[in-house]
């Protein structure tokens, strides 16, 4: 029930440095996601919130209180690790309470928050047992469970989903956004999955390389990409991405396709101006199979080298100049091999990005 | 022939194999304890008595002084002094073990790798060539023939052991245990008294034993080191019952039985604390 505040927070290992300056706020009640490819930082940025690594520079505040020289148990937070980090050698109960009996707290008032926190996530057959009695799933309950009952600041979620079988990764899913509705605290979590980190924040930081690329709803950043980074990250299968330049009000494909430029992008271009034509392959349709036919279209015609069944929808993989571009295929029928077909691009939800600077050139 | 029956008998075979190797194993020591417990005449008989015909309990009256006839040899004193430099150098010795070996487990420092291997290598040297050179300093500074000269090389002979072995355990145990419970409201110590601790218990224990043992069974450092019932120990002590031109061989081995009784006790709750080792449920898998 705390903002939480970094500013021009700088991670160090040593010479190395892996966390470059970043700067985030994340308001009260707020769930914020830190997605980002593997070694981007978004441990290190969690870690550095709950106090368990020191930060080289900056400010990290919770609340009203710089928390920066502050060590974990005085910051009031509590985290779930992607390992649960269980306590071995203590019972489901025991592990619940320990953090109310080390904080003194009454026999009565423990023995309330450890059954309230059971009944919240399903624990109450548990208590008895110790952690290598329990699967996968009810180790992460237990954990979330330890989270919950001190009633802290915030919650910090490293990966927790990740050692789940898919099915059960996305059962807790659902169970984190409903726990976050109706304990309202902040939140911060950390995934390198995309899915998880749409379904689940109410604002997507995306990282890269110790850098933060875009802040924004699952929305902005899904519709709005600042950069090629966060084009191709976010969403699955992810952005086609076609190198291009502007000729006249058109844009050339490398293939030497003519596009007219979207009219909410004309005043964002140059002339001659080398950009990369972002898509995704949800706009990307065969005729007679897209799900909003109306708007302003253009057509090409590919040939079809793949096509993924998913029931719903058929994933086309075709080619342009050489490079991989993926279509969809809502209301499929059957598609074979080398099948030619009269591709609909949706004008409207095309991306330009400058070539040289990978932004989007609205920013430019 | 069945497959079945193929199976059994080679069952038998290992079985019978495995007998006979650790009869021969244990031939020396059963050989032991069974003189132990014979009559001195008898062991010297000739020709060799194979079958004990009289099994008694004299020689160990003998020792520790009850009975009619008493050996001149100061066994309970013996006993006491490995008694209490045993457990001192191992309790000192663990201490050592469990923070370096929670500093080796869980700190980076400088020159990490490079201590470490000092430590193993410190190993490689045999302690009966140090004995000279602990020797001449221990009678400077008058440490020879005390039980504290006797402890310190003890102590320093089991630290790289035991930080080792520490070292193993607390690996083991994921940081974010303790990760964990610092979230949880712990100071780092806290943390790892209430968690690490316990969790490394048995590899502790295990450390403690083995240190245990190395210390109560030494002998070459302590017979360099000691002379008077002041810090003898027994396996020095052993040596007493060879006179010049003759050898109690039955008052020997009772007194062989004596030091070997201990050390089988805590082999046997090694193995059990080895054996149950750790149930990390609380980690994944
Ligand atoms: N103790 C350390 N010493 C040196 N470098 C480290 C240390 N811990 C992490 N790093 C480096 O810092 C960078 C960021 O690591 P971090 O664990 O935050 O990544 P991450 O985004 O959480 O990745 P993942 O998705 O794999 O968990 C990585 O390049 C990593 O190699
Ligand atoms: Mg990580």
């Amino acid at each position: 029930m705390a903002e939480i505040k970094l500013q021009n927070v700088v991670k160090k290992y040593g010479q190395l440095e892996v966390v470059h300056g970043i700067g985030l706020d994340i308001a009260h009640n707020e769930f914020v996601v830190l997605v980002g490819p593997s070694g981007c930082g978004k441990s290190t940025t969690l870690r550095m919130i709950a106090g368990l690594e020191e930060i080289s520079d900056g400010t990290i505040s919770i609340g009203p209180q710089v928390v920066n020289e502050l060590p974990p148990r005085k910051r009031n937070i509590s985290m779930v690790f992607q390992n649960y980090a269980l306590y071995p050698h203590m019972s489901v109960r025991e592990n619940l309470g320990f953090g109310l009996k080390i904080a003194k707290q009454p026999e009565a008032v423990v023995a309330d928050r450890v059954r309230e926190a059971a009944e919240i996530l399903g624990l109450e057959e548990l208590l008895e047992r110790t952690p290598a009695e329990l699967s996968g799933g009810q180790r992460q309950r237990v954990a979330m469970g330890r989270a919950i009952v001190r009633h802290p600041e915030a919650f910090l979620f490293d990966e927790p989903l990740s050692n789940l079988d898919a099915k059960l990764r996305v059962q807790m899913r659902t169970e984190i956004k409903k726990l976050h509705q109706r304990v309202k605290t902040t939140v911060v979590y950390v995934t390198h999955d995309q899915v998880e980190a749409m379904t689940l924040a109410d604002r997507i930081v995306v990282m890269k390389d110790g850098w933060i690329e875009q802040v924004g709803t699952p929305m902005e950043v899904f519709n709005h990409p600042l950069n090629t980074f966060v084009a191709s990250f976010i969403g699955s299968p992810p952005m086609n991405l076609i190198d291009a330049q502007i000729t006249g009000d058109k844009i050339r494909l490398s293939d030497g396709t003519h596009l007219p430029v979207p009219e909410r992008l004309e005043n964002h271009v140059r002339e001659g101006q080398e950009v990369v034509f972002g898509l995704r392959p949800d706009d990307l349709t065969p005729q007679g199979h897209g799900i909003a036919e109306n708007g302003h279209r253009a057509s090409v015609e590919l040939t079809v080298e793949l096509a993924e069944l998913l029931g719903t929808e058929t994933i086309l993989y075709t080619r342009i100049n050489g490079s991989e571009v993926l279509g969809k295929m809502f209301d499929p029928r059957d598609v074979s091999p080398g099948e030619r077909m009269t591709f609909n691009i949706s004008l409207d939800k095309v991306h330009l990005f400058d070539a040289q600077t990978q932004k989007s050139v609205r920013l430019g | 022939m069945s497959s079945a029956l193929k199976k059994r008998i080679g069952k038998a075979v290992t079985w019978a194999l495995t007998f006979l190797l650790m009869l021969i194993i244990c031939m020396p020591g059963l050989w032991v304890v069974l003189t132990g417990f014979r009559p001195n005449r008898e062991v010297l008989a000739k020709p060799a008595v194979w079958i004990p015909e009289e099994l008694s309990l004299n020689n160990f009256a003998q020792i520790f002084g009850f009975g009619a006839e008493q050996v001149a040899i100061p066994v309970p004193a013996y006993f006491t002094n490995s008694l209490i430099i045993a457990l001192t150098s191992t309790a000192i010795a663990i201490l050592i073990g469990m923070s370096g070996g929670y500093a080796f487990a869980r700190f980076r420092f400088r020159f990490k790798d490079g201590i470490f291997l000092g430590l193993m290598l410190s190993r490689t040297v045999p302690g009966i060539a140090l004995s000279l050179p602990v020797f001449m300093i221990w009678s400077r500074i008058g440490l020879i023939d005390t039980k504290p000269g006797l402890i310190i090389v003890y102590v320093a002979l089991n630290i790289p052991f035991t930080i080792w072995l520490i070292d193993g355990f607390f690996r083991q145990i994921p940081k974010e245990m303790s990760e964990a419970a610092q979230v949880d409201g712990c100071t780092r110590w806290q943390a790892f008294w209430k968690i690490e601790f316990p969790l490394a218990r048995s590899g502790i224990a295990s450390a403690a034993i083995f240190a245990f043992l190395t210390s109560w069974n030494e002998y070459a450092l302590a017979s360099q080191l000691t002379r008077s019932t002041d810090s003898k120990t027994l396996p020095v002590g052993l040596m007493d019952f060879t006179a010049q031109f003759t050898i109690d061989w039955a008052g020997m081995s009772a007194m062989a039985v004596i030091i070997i009784v201990p050390a089988l006790i805590l082999t046997f709750i090694v193995q059990k604390h080895l054996i149950s080792g750790l149930t990390f449920g609380g980690v994944k898998g």
